[in-house]
C-alpha cells in the first residue's frame, strides 16, 4: 500500500454491479483523497457519484475492490463500520434530520450516544456550532417549524457535532428553493476554508469552481476526467465532460 | 390549524355526548329509584307503571334473580383478564417477530456466515408462524390449543391467553413491521451515519416514529381482541359473552342479556377508543 501520510480515503477499483454485472453503477472507481482536500463530483444524471459517495461510508455495499479509511478496509469484517463512520459526516439529499427530536436533540444524541458525553457538554458544543450557523435561537425548535435552507445547515452541524474527519455532501442543495441554495453553500464554503476534508456530489458548479480543491468527472461508473477546477472548467480534454459542460453552464 | 379546530370540535362532541347520557340517567335515577322521604305523587305515579311494566319484569327476571348479574360480571372480569395477558402477549411476540423480519430485510447484506444463518432460520420461522396464524380462524386455533395441545389441562383462561396472544401477535407483528417499513429509509441512513449500529439506530430513530404511526392500528387490533375473545365459549371459558348466554339458558329469554352484553362491549370499546385519541393527540403535539 503506499504510504502517502496525507491519504485519508484510498479507492481502489471500486465496483458496484448489479443483476449479475448486467447493471455496473460503479465500475472500477481508483482515487485518493487527501487531509484538507475539497473533492467535487460531477457528472450526469446516473453516472455513479452518489453510489460512489455512499460507499466511501458504507451505506451502499460495493461489490468489488477496497476502500481504505484511515488505513482501515472498510469492507474487512474485522472492521467496526460503526466506529469508522462516527469520523464521516454525512449531509444527504433530503436532510434527514429525526422529526421526533427537537434541533438541540438531533445534534446531541450521537455525541451523547456514541462519545459519551453529558447532556451539559453536547449541549453546549451543539450551541456553539448552532452559532456558528447563524440558528442557535432554533434550539428549541423541530425539524417541521425550519425553512429547508435551515434544515439543511442543521443537518450540517448535526454532522459536525460528532468531530467527523471526513465530511461527506449528497447533493445538499438539490432539494432546495433557489435562494435557499446561498446560505447553505456559505456554511459549506466556511466549512472548507477551516480545513475540513470534504467530498462533495453536487450540480453548483460555481461552488466547485470557487471551493473544490479538485474536481472529478464520473460517466457511467468511471472517473473520466479528474484534475483542478481550472483546468476542468476552462481546458476539459474528455469530449464527454465538455458536453457536460457545455449543457450545465 | 385545521387540525386543531377538529380536534376541538371533537373534544367539544364527547362532552356534549357525555353529558346528555350524564343528565338522561341522573334523571333516571331520580324518577326511578332515589329513595325520598316524601314521594310525590306523580313520581310515584311513574315508578309503579314503571315496576308494573313488561320491560321491569323481563330485567329483574334476568339480572335480579338469583344474582344473575353476577354472570355477566364474573364474564367481564373473564374477559378483562384474557384481553389484558393477551394483548401483553401479543405485543411481545409482534415487537419480537417484526424485528425479526425488518432485521433480516435490512441486515441480509450487512451480515455474512453464521449470524446470518441463524437470523435466516428465524426470519423463515416467523414467516410459517404468520402464515398459519393469519390463514387459520382464532376459533380453531383456540379449539385445537384447547382439545389438543393442553388436552390435559383445564385452565382454559391459561387457554385462551395463549390463543389470542399468539393470534394477536401475528396481527400485532405486520401492523408494527409496516410501521417500520412506513418511515423514511433517509431516516435509518441518518442514523447509521452518525455511527449508531442498527439496533440504536431502531431504538433511538426509527421505533420512536414508528410507534406514532402504528399507535391507532394497534389500538383498533386490541380492540378487536377486546371482542374476539368473545369466541372463547367454544372451549366453555365463562366470559362476558358466554355470562350473557348462560342467563339466556336460564330465562329462555335473548333479549334482556344478549343486549346487556352488547351494551357492555360497546362501552369498553368507546372507552378505549376514546383513551387512545387522547394518546394519540398527546404524540402530536409533542411533534409540533
Amino acid at each position: 500500500m503506499s504510504a502517502d501520510n496525507n491519504v485519508i480515503i484510498s479507492v481502489k477499483d471500486l465496483k458496484k454491479h448489479y443483476n449479475d454485472g448486467e447493471v455496473k453503477a460503479l465500475d472500477g472507481v481508483t482515487t485518493d483523497i487527501k487531509k484538507g482536500e475539497v473533492v467535487v463530483v460531477i457528472g450526469p444524471s446516473g453516472s455513479g457519484k452518489s453510489t460512489f459517495l455512499r460507499s466511501l461510508n458504507l451505506l451502499e455495499r460495493p461489490t468489488g475492490g477496497t476502500i481504505t479509511f484511515d488505513g482501515n478496509d472498510i469492507m474487512s469484517p474485522a472492521t467496526d463500520i460503526n466506529k469508522l463512520r462516527q469520523k464521516m459526516g454525512m449531509v444527504f439529499q433530503h436532510f434527514n434530520l429525526f422529526p421526533h427530536l427537537t434541533i438541540l436533540r438531533n445534534m446531541t444524541i450521537a455525541p451523547m450516544k456514541l462519545h459519551g458525553l453529558s447532556k451539559e457538554e453536547a449541549e453546549k458544543k451543539a450551541l456553539a456550532l448552532l452559532e456558528r450557523v447563524g440558528l442557535a435561537d432554533r434550539a428549541n425548535a423541530y425539524p417541521s417549524q425550519l425553512s429547508g435552507g435551515q434544515k439543511q445547515r442543521i443537518a450540517i452541524v448535526r454532522a459536525l457535532a460528532m468531530d467527523p474527519e471526513v465530511m461527506l455532501f449528497d447533493e445538499p442543495t438539490s432539494a432546495l428553493d433557489p435562494e435557499m441554495v446561498g446560505e447553505v453553500l456559505e456554511v459549506m464554503k466556511n466549512l472548507a476554508k477551516a480545513g475540513m476534508t470534504m467530498v462533495c456530489v453536487t450540480h453548483e458548479m460555481g461552488f466547485a469552481r470557487e471551493v473544490g480543491t479538485r474536481v472529478v468527472f464520473m460517466d457511467c461508473g468511471r472517473i473520466i476526467e479528474e484534475n483542478t477546477p481550472e483546468q476542468i472548467f476552462t481546458n476539459p480534454q474528455n469530449e464527454r465532460l465538455q458536453a457536460f459542460l457545455q449543457k450545465v453552464l | 390549524m385545521s387540525g386543531k379546530k377538529t380536534n376541538k370540535s371533537k373534544i367539544r362532541n364527547t362532552l356534549i355526548v357525555t353529558g346528555v347520557i350524564a343528565v338522561a340517567a341522573l334523571a333516571a335515577y331520580i324518577l326511578l329509584f332515589m329513595p325520598m322521604n316524601n314521594v310525590p305523587s306523580w313520581i310515584s305515579n311513574i315508578r309503579d307503571a314503571f315496576y308494573a311494566s313488561a320491560f321491569y319484569s323481563d330485567f329483574e327476571n334476568n339480572f335480579i334473580t338469583d344474582n344473575r348479574y353476577t354472570y355477566l360480571l364474573k364474564g367481564l372480569g373473564v374477559t378483562f383478564e384474557v384481553t389484558f395477558f393477551a394483548v401483553l402477549l401479543g405485543i411481545v411476540l409482534g415487537v419480537i417477530v417484526a424485528l425479526v423480519r425488518s432485521s433480516y430485510d435490512t441486515l441480509k447484506e450487512e451480515l455474512r456466515g453464521f449470524g446470518k444463518g441463524i437470523l435466516y432460520f428465524f426470519y423463515k420461522l416467523c414467516g410459517v408462524y404468520l402464515t398459519v396464524i393469519r390463514g387459520t380462524p382464532v376459533v380453531v386455533q383456540l379449539m385445537i390449543i384447547y382439545f389438543v395441545i393442553f388436552a390435559s389441562s383445564n385452565n382454559k383462561v391459561m387457554v385462551a391467553v395463549l390463543a389470542f396472544g399468539i393470534n394477536s401477535g401475528a396481527y400485532v407483528a405486520e401492523i408494527i413491521r409496516g410501521g417500520i417499513m412506513s418511515i423514511d429509509k433517509g431516516q435509518f441512513e441518518a442514523g447509521r451515519s452518525l455511527g449508531f449500529g442498527y439496533v440504536r439506530t431502531m431504538a433511538f430513530i426509527i421505533i420512536p416514529q414508528a410507534f406514532k404511526t402504528v399507535l391507532p392500528a394497534l389500538a383498533n387490533e386490541f380492540i378487536v381482541l377486546i371482542k374476539e375473545t368473545s369466541v372463547s365459549g367454544y372451549v366453555g371459558l365463562q366470559e362476558l359473552t358466554k355470562g350473557g348466554d348462560i342467563i339466556r339458558s336460564r330465562t329462555y329469554s335473548a333479549f334482556m342479556p344478549l343486549i346487556a352484553v352488547a351494551v357492555i362491549y360497546l362501552v369498553i370499546v368507546m372507552f378505549f377508543s376514546w383513551l387512545v385519541s387522547l394518546l394519540e393527540r398527546r404524540l402530536k403535539n409533542s411533534e409540533r
